[in-house]
């Protein structure tokens, strides 16, 4: 694709003629605020949170929805610029709730970082909010219609990316939220429980169920991993706290998922602290299942591993790996076979 | 095989930029959902697609055309696809002249499978396949084939895996980018276990377990010299279980209880062993069966890596201790190698994978400093290799690409009056192989947590099944009870279930028929018969 040049605060730099002025800012390193923005959405433009100065252009353009031409000249934070930000803020703040500190996303939530960027101690406009809670027998997802800031990232990456079409805006003016047709539960709908519009909303409105009142944000160490669930590989963040997996997370821009994630991979680590998981070796004495040892089982096991290898050979043992292991689990267990044992009685669930 | 290699040619982040998708065998929204979103951002941008499945599923409803064919017929759709090609004059001259061998023989095998001869048996109109055919070989140069377990599991399933070779090779769609064949691996990390030579025939790298000079090389990396004689697959290892030819066997995270066909001769068989050892994160079924329960710890809890479908090897990092005294596999199979008297002493995963890469060459360029922040696609035969992005460019891994010609086999169990519904089985978007992971939890478990089988309105109309009712589905080996789930589909006169559910497992009912090559079995198509439950 061809190159333009373009100046952005005084700088000039050459970036593919399809980028938006946001793109262009982000490759240098130019900070510009957005909220109803996501790269994985068409842009919009609606929040107007991103606006900048662009020379010859009497009002200010939504960077993350206008593209660059040739020689255009971008200020991305003047007075101006402050200036409109910090209304649009506002607005939005004059029927949000304050209950910042038992918010469950204090700490990760683009609003609160905003208001505290320009400032906005208190909204002029203030208004009580209204809604709260919405009652829905889903057990995964969460919506604070209070909370919701109307941005439709949630809406947007629902219809466009999952095309689900789950949910959209409902009601008008004042009454506007989201949700499915005639604000059922969105087990009703054609929801397939994803979470993608959970980790659209930059603000607490949508948030995983099973988290709440679990962790602070600043609490959680998040680890990078793959997740366990298909052939995809999708990039995850488990969200540790207590040495508890709290939950996962994606991010924008990781490979080969782009920050998107199916219910298992989202939702789906429930098994990793469930009580049936096997804690302790087991031996079957007198017909039962008894919990032994380490030392007890892995000396059983050789024994009689032996015995049966010496007395029957090595072609009478059989090793199986797992599609579900490591790599390097499934590499040693191969090994185990051929080179301890001595067989090549290997295989694995490949084919299911 | 035909192009030399097992595994999606093309990467994921390819498949938006596809411009006709041809599915078959597949269902990406409900079997691999993050891939569904990038075909999703291709029908977005316009791209056509091509769907080729017994059940109608989301993709077939976005579909230009769309081929509800019936189980097990694969190979007659695709070659009544080359005889169109063929006759209509589509193939690719150049590429099937410069990069293949054995051509001549396909022409001669597809000249008389015309559309119209094989419609009925087929089950999709030949005007349909006649479209198809003429989308797939000439609308566009980004052309990609995607296939899954609808083409694998079944008694055909690796002619039907060359057959799908041998269109693509047709028609040149292979070795350029948004340009393939791809098969979606199933489990997250099935493409890694092949890598890692856990099959009885291949050593890590897909080499051959019984080639002299390569049984020497590993002879000697690992000390000791390898046996002659050649192993059993896992169908073959429960069969002489059953014989008593095998003594003992050790299941690292598997539940072949449950995934294997035939379950009620699967128990028999595992009840004979002298010693069967399970290792695995929860009590499964075949668990229930051992004599040594060892527990392994989740992917959560340990160090190491996963291949994914587009060959990708990632690293997987321990986020959490091991839960009670469960510990990692790899540190489990040390330790027993240990006491009998064979070392294997790694410090880490990390010193696993150097020993992997340098016994194999797609990995001899990967470690775990490589792929701290982004895994590499392999092959990647050097440490300064970027890894590769698509397979076959300019050239076939096995040199020429081969064509083969291969006649359609029916499946191993005919309809007839007693059985006369075809039984297919396979996997929902909401839970993960036999389920023991996702049915416990708590999210997912509340969208489906009962066993259905989807029937069609017309099947189901005549035996007066209602939408939801509990209806017994019986084959020869067995029978189970499900919830009906009755619309349009299932095909008429087959009717689908999903493999999760212990309770009503549906390999109590299907057939220990295999792939004689890669021992696959046929899950997609047995015979069976629906019945209302009295009262
Ligand atoms: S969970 Fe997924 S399908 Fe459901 S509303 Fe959110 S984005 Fe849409
Ligand atoms: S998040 Fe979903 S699509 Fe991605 S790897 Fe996990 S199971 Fe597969």
């Amino acid at each position: 694709m061809a190159k333009i040049a373009i100046t952005i605060n005084d700088k000039t730099i050459k970036v593919e003629e399809d980028s938006t002025i946001l793109w262009a800012a982000n490759t240098i390193g130019a900070q510009i605020p957005t909220l109803c923005h996501d790269f994985r959405l068409k842009p919009v433009g609606a929040c107007r949170v991103c606006v900048v100065e662009v020379k010859g252009e009497e009002r200010l353009v939504s960077s993350c929805a206008t593209k660059v031409w040739a020689g255009m000249v971008v200020q991305t934070d003047t007075e101006r610029v402050h200036n409109a930000r910090k209304a649009v803020i506002e607005l939005l703040l004059s029927n949000h709730p304050t209950d910042c500190m038992t918010c469950e996303v204090c700490g990760n939530c683009t609003l609160q970082d905003l208001a505290h960027k320009y400032d906005v101690r208190e909204s002029r406009y203030y208004a009580k909010p209204t809604g709260g809670i919405k009652e829905d027998r889903n057990r995964a997802i969460q919506f604070d219609s209070s909370k919701c800031i109307l941005c439709g990232r949630c809406v947007r990456i629902c219809n466009e990316v999952q095309q689900d079409e789950a949910i959209n805006f409902i009601g008008r003016g004042f009454d506007m939220t989201i949700g499915p047709a005639f604000n059922d539960s969105l087990l009703d709908s054609s929801c397939v429980l994803c979470g993608q519009c959970v980790s659209a909303c930059p603000v607490g409105a949508l948030v995983e169920k099973q988290a709440a009142g679990k962790a602070r944000a600043w609490e959680l160490e998040k680890v990078h991993t793959v997740c366990g669930y298909c052939g995809v590989g999708c990039n995850i963040f488990l969200n540790v706290k207590d040495d508890k997996v709290v939950k996962v997370t994606s991010e924008v821009g990781t490979v080969p998922n782009d920050g998107n994630l199916c219910i298992k991979g989202r939702f789906g680590k429930d098994m990793v602290h469930h009580p049936d998981r096997l804690k302790e070796p087991m031996i079957r004495k007198n017909g039962n299942l008894e919990e032994v040892t380490w030392d007890e089982a892995f000396d059983y096991i050789a024994d009689k591993l032996q015995k049966i290898k010496d007395e029957d050979g090595p072609d009478s043992i059989g090793c199986i790996a797992s599609s579900r292991c490591t790599n390097e689990e499934d590499y040693l267990m191969q090994k185990f076979a051929r080179a301890v044992i001595g067989t090549n009685n290997i295989d694995e669930c490949a084919r299911t | 095989m035909s192009f030399g290699s097992g595994a999606m040619t093309n990467s994921i982040r390819e498949i938006k930029d596809c411009e006709v998708l041809f599915l078959i065998g597949c269902n990406p929204t409900e079997a691999h959902p993050v891939i569904a979103l990038e075909m999703k951002k291709a029908l977005k941008r316009g791209a056509t697609f091509i769907v080729a499945d017994p059940r109608k599923i989301w993709f077939a409803k976005h579909a230009k055309v769309y081929l509800q064919h019936k189980p097990g017929t694969d190979i007659l759709l695709i070659s009544a696809m080359m005889n169109v090609i063929l006759s209509e004059g589509l193939e690719d001259k150049e590429f099937i002249k410069n990069r293949t061998e054995g051509f001549e023989e396909v022409r001669e095998l597809v000249k008389d499978i015309t559309p119209e001869k094989v419609a009925a048996e087929v089950g999709v109109n030949a005007a349909d396949i006649r479209e198809a055919a003429r989308i797939y070989a000439s609308q566009s140069e980004k052309t990609a084939i995607f296939y899954t377990l609808g083409i694998t599991e079944h008694t055909c399933g690796t002619d039907n895996v060359r057959t799908l070779a041998n269109l693509a090779m047709l028609t040149g769609h292979i070795g350029k980018p948004s340009t393939g064949v791809n098969p979606l691996r199933g489990q997250n990390n099935v493409q890694g276990a092949c890598d890692m030579g856990t099959s009885c025939d291949k050593l890590p790298g897909y080499q051959s377990a019984y080639d002299p000079v390569i049984k020497e090389k590993f002879g000697k990396a690992w000390g000791v010299k390898l046996t002659e004689t050649k192993g059993f697959s896992l169908p073959e290892m429960i069969d002489e279980a059953d014989e008593g030819g095998l003594k003992a066997m050790y299941i690292m995270g598997q539940d072949p209880v449950m995934s294997e066909p035939d379950q009620h001769a699967v128990k028999r068989a595992l009840g004979k062993l002298d010693l069967l050892i399970v290792q695995d994160i929860f009590l499964c079924e075949t668990a229930k069966l051992a004599h040594v329960v060892l527990p392994g710890a989740s992917f959560a809890e340990k160090d190491g890596t996963f291949t994914n479908s587009e060959r990708r090897v990632q690293r997987v990092r321990k986020a959490i201790e091991p839960i009670g005294n469960c510990k990692p596999d790899w540190e489990i199979i040390c330790e027993i190698a240990k006491r009998m008297d064979y070392p294997m002493n790694y410090a880490s995963p990390k010193e696993i994978l150097d020993e992997v890469a340098s016994l194999s060459a797609h990995y001899a360029g990967i470690n775990f400093e490589r792929i701290e922040h982004m895994g590499i696609q392999w092959p990647c035969p050097d440490t300064s290799h970027p890894g590769t992005q698509f397979l076959h460019k300019g050239k076939f891994t096995r040199g020429l690409g081969k064509f083969f010609a291969l006649p359609h086999r029916a499946p191993a169990e005919q309809t007839d009056e007693e059985y006369p519904l075809i039984l297919s089985s396979g996997r929902t978007l909401y839970h993960y192989n036999v389920g023991t992971m996702t049915r416990r939890s708590e999210s997912i478990a509340q969208k489906t947590n009962d066993c259905f089988v989807e029937i069609n309105n017309i099947d189901a109309g005549r035996r007066g099944i209602i939408n939801g009712e509990m209806v017994k589905i019986i084959t020869r080996r067995g029978e189970v009870d499900a919830r009906a789930e009755v619309s349009s589909k299932a095909k008429e006169g087959v009717i689908w279930m999903p493999m999760h559910f212990a309770e009503a497992s549906v390999n109590k009912l299907t057939i220990a028929a295999f792939d004689n090559i890669t021992q696959t079995a046929e899950y997609k198509v047995c015979s069976a018969r629906l019945e209302k439950l009295a009262g």
